[in-house]
């Protein structure tokens, strides 16, 4: 087979590919006009305004100064009233950040949808004999 | 020969060595962050700014260099040449989008995605800048009959470079954003493939450099080269999956990710296979600065393909993940691959001169390689320090965790130190070397024509 004829069948089995990605969302039964799904994409943009990605991370992928936030909203001793004060307050070492309410409304929206979409808790897997992981 | 081909490349190598530069500053400035976490928060450019900073540098860095590999290297294979002003708007175009991002990552307006936190609008002069590589590149390419596989390799990034960095913005349409878990697997699909899209530029400048040192010109057209150039695609098409296995993604996609990593066993067996040639090679051709480099570049391959592989695994991945075993991985290969690939091109397009086996030189070698291996160490430490805190039920909190990491921190922040003025030698020496260059002189060589001093100092032992 000559190299343009590989490239091209592995450029349109990537392209396929990608597609079955690209169509998720038209297959999901919530749509994106839900009300609570705009907030929290609303949300998103705001995690992305401020830079919080610079420190800390949703499913382990982020920034390393601060903790992984993907469980945040549920986890104990934490959850709403906790984030308002973090983001009023900050720590040691995280800033203060002063925010409109509607913004942080936003990115609370945002956090509560990430904390329902899963585990992000290594403890939480385990793994399988094929190599692969899977939530207990 | 026309000169002004070889000028163009030469336009953005200067232009990233400079990016390069920048980069060493804010990384430096950044790792100071990890001893002292308030730095810069009244009112000073903290943690947050430097960063993004640091990654978009470096990345510049890359982009750049390979862009100037690919033409300097174009301009050597082929007899079509390059539009001179499609490259001075493409360069311009770069200059307004690097102004543009430093700008807003100066005045804190983000709003883009990690490592390119920038306003999205100047991800707009980017595009357009590499749409005209593209266009300059096909321009030269089809004047070359049968394509060597670098030349596939650089159409394979820039190509692929373009589709995946328009992808990266698929974020500001609500029908992606709102999906967040959709969302997350496209942004790790990108990064993937924009990694995927800049190795092929640079391995490919790799290959063509090897080609010209060893004055083997069949190499390029080897089945064997193809079917490593092939394999490094479907890698970059369909391996970036082992990013995600925690999030709640399709099954197929984190299957797929783990399956295709594992066949990059092949690349580290074919490594193997071939150490016992490079370590003669290596004596050969010792005291020749851009093999010296490659070489470095094959020994970090080693090391971060072998860490990689690993990674990839699920299991394992599991105590790695979201540790700085990560950033390790991430510093490795754009310092330890990425970045002497470039050493070695600019080295051998333009730093001939150089080549003369110097103390001096030897010296900025040894304590890059040497610092950065202490760098990748340290970061390791860190990160296996945190998995097992992650593993063990994170009983004590997050900062305590942190605080116990500072011996490694304060290890990896004194390496960077170091290695950051080993680069930054190396780079304002290039800079030197590329200002000094006369183009006839790098346009005139071939392989063919390698000067018969250089075979001289080759030391026998």
């Amino acid at each position: 087979m000559k190299p343009a004829h590989t490239f091209t069948v592995l450029s349109l089995a990537f392209l396929a590919f990608s597609f079955s990605i690209y169509l998720e969302p038209a297959l999901d039964a919530a749509p994106s006009t839900n009300p609570e799904k705009q907030m929290a994409s609303e949300g998103r943009l705001v995690w992305q305004r401020y830079n919080c990605q610079s420190c800390h991370q949703l499913y382990g992928l982020g920034g390393y100064l601060g903790p992984d936030l993907t469980n945040i909203y549920s986890a104990p001793g934490k959850g709403e009233t906790w984030i308002r004060a973090m983001l009023k307050v900050g720590s040691a070492p995280m800033p203060s950040f002063t925010m409109p309410e509607e913004e942080i409304a936003a990115l609370l929206a945002f956090l509560k949808a990430t904390d329902a979409s899963g585990r992000a808790d290594p403890k939480d897997f385990v793994a399988l004999p094929t190599g692969m992981i899977q939530r207990k | 020969m026309n000169n002004l081909p070889f000028y163009i490349g030469k336009r953005f190598l200067v232009f990233a060595l400079a990016m390069l530069c920048a980069g060493l500053v804010f990384g430096v400035s950044a790792s100071a962050c990890y001893l002292f976490p308030t730095f810069g928060f009244e009112g000073g450019v903290g943690f947050g700014m430097l960063r993004p900073m640091h990654v978009s540098a470096v990345l510049f860095w890359i982009l750049l260099g390979a862009t100037g590999c690919v033409y300097s290297g174009m301009a050597i294979l082929s007899e079509a040449k390059a539009s001179d002003v499609l490259a001075r708007v493409q360069w311009l175009l770069w200059l307004v989008a690097i102004g543009g991002v430093f700008y807003s990552y100066l005045a804190g307006d983000f709003g883009g995605r990690e490592y390119w936190e920038f306003n999205p609008v100047w991800a707009l002069p980017l595009t357009l800048a590499w749409l005209l590589f593209l266009l300059n590149f096909i321009k030269t390419a089809r004047k070359i009959a049968r394509w060597p596989v670098y030349v596939w390799m650089w159409m394979t990034g820039i190509a692929f470079f373009l589709f995946a960095f328009a992808e990266n913005y698929l974020w500001l349409f609500p029908y992606f954003r709102s999906h967040f878990v959709t969302d997350m697997t496209i942004q790790w699909k990108v990064n993937g493939s924009l990694v995927g899209a800049w190795n092929q530029l640079l391995y490919g400048t790799a290959f063509f450099l090897m080609e010209r040192i060893s004055k083997n010109a069949r190499v390029g057209h080897s089945r064997l080269a193809f079917a490593m150039y092939f394999l490094g695609l479907f890698n970059l098409m369909f391996n970036w999956g082992h990013h995600i296995y925690t999030l709640p993604t399709a099954g197929y996609v984190r299957y797929t990710g783990y399956i295709v990593s594992m066949t990059e066993w092949v690349f580290f067996a074919k490594i193997i296979y071939n150490w016992k040639n490079n370590v003669s090679d290596a004596q050969r051709y010792y005291h020749h600065f851009p093999y010296r480099f490659l070489m470095a570049a094959d020994f970090w391959v080693f090391l971060n393909l072998g860490q990689a592989i690993l990674m990839s695994i699920p299991a394992l991945n599991l105590y790695t993940h979201g540790t700085h075993v990560t950033v390790a991985h991430a510093m490795g290969t754009t310092i330890g691959i990425n970045s002497m690939i470039l050493f070695a091109a600019c080295f051998e397009f333009y730093g001939r001169k150089m080549h003369a086996p110097g103390r001096w030189l030897n010296a900025v070698f040894w304590t890059a390689q040497t610092a950065l291996l202490v760098f990748w160490l340290s970061l390791n430490a860190a990160g296996v320090q945190k998995g097992l805190w992650q593993m063990n039920g994170q009983a004590v909190p997050f900062r305590e965790m942190m605080d116990a990491l500072r011996v490694w921190f304060g290890i990896f922040a004194g390496a960077g130190t170091v290695l950051a003025v080993a680069l930054s030698v190396l780079g304002f020496l290039l800079l030197r070397a590329l200002f000094a260059t006369d183009a006839q002189e790098v346009t005139g060589q071939t392989g063919s024509e390698w000067p018969a001093e250089e075979e001289e100092k080759i030391p026998t032992g």
